[in-house]
């Protein structure tokens, strides 16, 4: 995780640097935003209009769906900064050991 | 670096979140607690999706009848909204704006009040009007096991980011309340995370068959 502390002598000029870096940032965030809603719309459409089969829209849905938590993820929990390999570690096994519970749930379990 | 310290705009750090040991450990352990819900929330799913549409007879109501698009499309931008209006409360944390961010925290708020009041209004109307309750059937079990445990979640989150806003209001932004904001709003996203696959899998899914 790095500690992006002021390097310059004259903390003013760094301070602008910052807050511009923040404002684009900011920008990047309202994109990704902006394209969350976007595929949340496609989902909703693809079940609203009538004429797509089953077997189309449940895997597009679900895409989207991970898609969507990919944003998430990556942008608005900041993921996609550097230092959080651990982070992913302790996200992903969590991941794995539910992806595998929900499978045995849809396989090897009946009612 | 004493965490009580006031700081300018100039001196105050770039990560203000990770600029403390505490704030760097509470970043990771917080994350570990998210890894622990995620299994948390996907055993949910997996019992909601093995028992979905199990129900005794041929009068229940099943996944089709019950929901419907118009409502679970207002809840879902009403949380997805409130997941930016966090990442804006972030925004000026990190340029130590402390009235925008609570201001925009204030708007997050009011945004999962309405989710969460609409969310109400659904359970309500299911019971009255479909007789489908947490003991009607397998299937109402694991729906408003699934659903609910997520709305407890909005309920927990709203009462956290409120309890925050209250106790600094009056103590401005410090780096010892800069990591609490910046994991409340982490919380918040992850809130949204699970609605998303809520509102795919259960909803979406449910009214396509």
């Amino acid at each position: 995780m790095a500690n992006e502390q002021s390097n310059s002598a004259n903390p003013n000029v760094d301070l602008k640097y910052r807050r511009k870096k923040n404002a684009e940032e900011m920008k990047h965030q309202v994109i990704s935003f902006t394209l969350m809603i976007f595929f949340t719309l496609l989902a909703f459409a693809a079940v609203g209009i009538e004429g797509f089969s089953h077997w189309f829209i449940k895997p597009v849905i679900l895409l989207l769906a991970v898609v969507q938590v990919i944003f998430q993820l990556y942008y608005f929990m900041h993921m996609k900064h550097k230092g959080h390999g651990t982070i992913a570690l302790f996200l992903f096994s969590g991941l794995a050991v539910g992806l595998i519970t929900v499978l045995v749930f849809l396989t090897i379990v009946w009612i | 670096m004493q965490t009580d310290e006031r700081f300018t705009d100039a001196t105050w750090p770039a990560s203000p979140e990770k600029a403390t040991l505490e704030g760097k450990n509470k970043y990771l352990g917080f994350w570990l607690f998210l890894g622990g819900e995620t299994v948390l929330f996907a055993s949910l799913f997996a019992t909601y999706l093995a028992l979905k549409d199990k129900v005794p007879n041929g009068d229940a109501a099943l996944a089709k009848d019950l929901f419907e698009l118009p409502l679970t499309f207002v809840a879902t931008m009403l949380l997805l909204t409130s997941s930016l209006t966090s990442v804006y409360a972030m925004y000026h944390m990190k340029n130590n704006h402390f009235k925008q961010m609570q201001a925009w925290l204030v708007i997050t708020v009011a945004l999962g009040f309405g989710f969460l009041g609409l969310e109400i209004y659904e359970f309500n109307h299911y019971v009255h009007e479909f007789h489908h309750t947490f003991t009607s059937s397998a299937f109402g079990s694991a729906f408003y096991t699934l659903v609910g445990f997520h709305g407890g979640h909005v309920a927990f989150g709203l009462v956290w980011i409120i309890s925050l806003m209250v106790r600094n209001a009056g103590r401005g932004l410090n780096l010892y309340n800069a990591p609490k904001f910046f994991v409340a709003s982490l919380y918040w996203h992850f809130i949204d995370v699970v609605w998303v696959f809520i509102f795919t899998v259960v909803y979406l899914m449910g009214m396509v068959g």
